[in-house]
């Protein structure tokens, strides 16, 4: 097949090329337009001339093969790829504005800001990693944001998907990829952990908050792999003003060892959304470096360069789940809770890396102007979040992997699908109303959100004490998935 | 065109049968057979009757070492596969005997080539271990795709255009695509005895316009298929393994 050239004008596979936009290392940029389509597009092909790096052409395979896989909007949706055989190319969505990169000038920027932006691209890493996608090239440049505000990761050249060869795996002598924000794990060849993205992003926070790179800019090999035992200098050394809460999760983001890094880019995500509620621990207090001893033991224990075994992407993520319980504080509810308990117990047994997250709705009227206040003049929202603490504390959670949350709403099932939804719940687990009138009358909530939540439901019922409840009890939605 | 590759049946009608079953079901519209049709199984009359009967409708076939060992005895083989390539030879009627011995070793078609070992040298049935051999049999041919058997564990190796080697154990149901800047060996798993620690029978489906493959797992009927290798007093051990896919 004859070679094509891409021109303004030219029609490629339905294609018709406009102005190229960006002629960068490894690959130009068009844009382009089809009959049919509206959104508006580029069209990205890899230089691939003579004498050029043999790395942009295989980065480009890694694209052509993984970017059709993937969808979502954190993603740019991939409208279709041409072979080397005629002319190498994909076409992708064109996200408009500005990579994160933009706002290099701006460092440091607020705290809260941080967070926010921190929030967005756990959120689109949990899912690229649940679609069995790392991207491991993490950094401001590979970053843009929709106009709704979510993140979109682009450049996906030297991912690892877990389904499709590794065409980067032997193909370059050095761990490819942007030295300030690489992995430790990534120097010692290993490729197939979720958890180097976490660690880049933590590197990102740290420059965002600080303005300095945590492991500086270093290039060489040398300089790069002194991250497998040096830590860097703490945030708070830096700026005294630093909140604990967000040098918790930054250091524990740059974690030398994957395994002490957050389990799941949700769980991040997860912290980053309740900062309130993250767990302190001396990571967040610290203003100095590990001390030469225990720097030298990393450097010399020999154990801890050795690369581990295959990790399964799907597997680690599905470990380390997070599952909200929905409870109800009222009177009468003992044994539902008991059960629930019980149900949660089980659960968290086999997922040590699994959190939990106790929720209670706060019921508003529709009409009433509520106070917060109850007859007594206790604080209702204060009163429920330590129930909900005195629920949760025969199960014996550490409290890392613990939070409590009231969430204030006219519709219960609503608010509890919404909070999944917007915390990447994996898993909910909640009691069925066992008086079937108060169910008759308000509909049950169970049974919503069973039907409409996107994660699996557990819906609990306490034992049955005698048959005759059978009969009544038939029209609940069976303890089930969704 | 659909193509619905297959290797190693080692006379396991069960398998067979779950595996054309399947392929028919996910639209396969050409079968390629990669040979060793016979041995250790315990219905070698049945897959070659089959086999026949798709040859002569289309069906694209090559030779395996265990086909050879029917007609050749001076073939080396284990102890076990001896036993039941000699218990094979009295099964089978001259005419099934004469097919098989007739089997071309390679078939080229469009870019892609067949053989039940590796390409470069076929007669010699070599065992692709890993991503050295696979190197040998890519560069003693110049298709885009080679499919080839005889291992029993299925694995997808690619050769970049600076002779880069990737390796990679395929995910089943997963479709990967073979882009064209490269090279690749598809080496299938088997059909009737797996041993990559996964009893289900195992077979290939290439999309030969969007150049897709995907390896397909098919549960069948193992303990049947056990069973008669032991009523048939083949040796025991060729039906246990069936069970664990050893």
């Amino acid at each position: 097949m004859a070679k094509f050239s891409i021109d303004p004008g030219a029609v490629l596979d339905g294609f018709t090329i406009g102005e190229c936009v960006h002629r960068g290392g490894m690959a130009t940029l068009w844009t382009v337009t089809h009959p049919g389509i509206t959104m508006p597009m580029l069209m990205k092909s890899p230089r691939v001339s003579e004498g050029e790096d043999p790395a942009a052409i295989v980065s480009f395979e890694m694209e052509q093969m993984i970017l059709p896989r993937l969808a979502g909007p954190h993603v740019p949706t991939c409208f279709g790829t041409g072979d080397f055989a005629r002319q190498a190319y994909v076409v992708l969505e064109r996200i408009p504005g500005k990579t994160l990169y933009e706002r290099l000038n701006d460092l440091p920027i607020p705290y809260e800001e941080a967070r926010i932006i921190g929030g967005k691209i756990a959120t689109a890493l949990a899912d690229l990693h649940r679609q069995n996608v790392i991207h491991h090239d993490i950094k401001p440049s590979s970053i843009m944001f929709r106009a709704s505000g979510e993140a979109v990761l682009i450049d996906f050249g030297l991912s690892h998907h877990d389904q499709l060869p590794d065409l980067l795996q032997e193909e370059f002598r050095l761990p490819y990829g942007t030295a300030p924000y690489m992995a430790p794990e990534r120097l010692l060849d290993v490729r197939d952990d979720p958890r180097s993205d976490l660690f880049s992003l933590g590197v990102l926070l740290y420059f965002f908050t600080t303005g300095e790179r945590p492991f500086g800019e270093s290039e060489t090999l040398r300089g790069m792999r002194r991250r497998l035992w040096r830590d860097p200098h703490p945030p708070r050394k830096l700026r005294p003003d630093y909140p604990p809460w967000l040098q918790e999760i930054v250091l524990r983001c740059l974690e030398i060892e994957p395994v002490w890094r957050h389990p799941t880019a949700s769980q991040l995500a997860f912290e980053l959304a309740h900062p309130e509620q993250v767990k302190l621990t001396g990571r967040s207090e610290r203003l100095t470096r590990d001390p030469l001893g225990t720097v030298l033991r990393r450097r010399f224990n020999r154990g801890l360069s050795q690369p581990k075994a295959k990790s399964d992407v799907a597997a680690q993520l599905a470990s380390g789940p997070i599952v909200a319980v929905a409870l109800d504080i009222v009177e009468g509810a003992e044994a539902l809770n008991e059960a629930l308990r019980v149900t949660a117990e089980q659960l968290l047994a086999t997922l040590p890396n699994a959190r939990l997250a106790c929720v209670n709705i706060l019921k508003l009227g529709r009409i009433t102007i509520d106070r917060t206040l109850d007859e007594q003049g206790n604080n209702k929202h204060i009163d429920r979040l330590v129930a909900l603490r005195h629920w949760a504390s025969p199960l014996r959670l550490d409290e890392s992997r613990l939070t409590v949350h009231v969430l204030e709403a006219v519709d219960p099932a609503s608010a509890i699908l919404e909070f999944a939804d917007v915390n990447h719940v994996d898993h909910v687990v909640i009691g069925a109303r066992q008086n079937s009138f108060v169910r008759t009358l308000l509909g049950s909530v169970s049974a919503k959100v069973a039907a409409e939540a996107s994660c699996t439901v557990t819906v609990v019922r306490p034992p049955r004490l005698a048959a005759a409840s059978a009969q009544q009890d038939g029209y609940e939605v069976d303890a089930a998935e969704a | 065109m659909l193509l619905a590759i297959f290797t190693d049946i080692h006379a396991n009608r069960q398998a067979f049968a779950a595996c054309l079953a399947a392929a028919r079901m996910r639209g396969a519209e050409r079968i390629v057979c990669l040979g060793d049709y016979v041995g250790y199984g315990a219905d070698p009359e049945w897959v070659v009757e089959t086999l026949m009967d798709l040859v002569e409708r289309g069906a694209m076939a090559v030779r395996g070492n265990h086909d050879s060992a029917v007609s050749t005895h001076s073939e080396t083989m284990n102890a076990e596969a001896q036993v039941a390539i000699e218990w094979t030879r009295g099964r089978l009627s001259a005419v099934q005997r004469r097919f098989l011995a007739d089997l071309p070793l390679v078939r080229q078609e469009d870019d892609r080539l067949y053989v039940h070992s590796e390409a470069s040298q076929p007669a010699r049935w070599h065992y692709i271990q890993g991503a050295a051999e696979a190197a040998r049999s890519l560069v003693a041919t110049d298709v885009h795709v080679t499919f080839c058997g005889h291992i029993h564990r299925p694995a997808l190796y690619s050769m970049s255009s600076t002779a880069k080697m990737t390796s990679f154990v395929p995910t089943s149901g997963v479709p990967v695509q073979l882009l064209g800047g490269r090279r690749w060996l598809a080496v299938l798993g088997s059909v009737g005895q797996p041993r990559d620690g996964n009893p289900a029978a195992s077979f290939a489906m290439l999309d030969t316009s969007s150049n897709e493959i995907t390896y397909c797992r098919v549960p069948y009927d193992v303990e049947t298929a056990a069973d008669r290798i032991r009523k048939n007093g083949l040796p025991p051990w060729l039906a246990d393994r069936l069970l664990v896919g050893r």
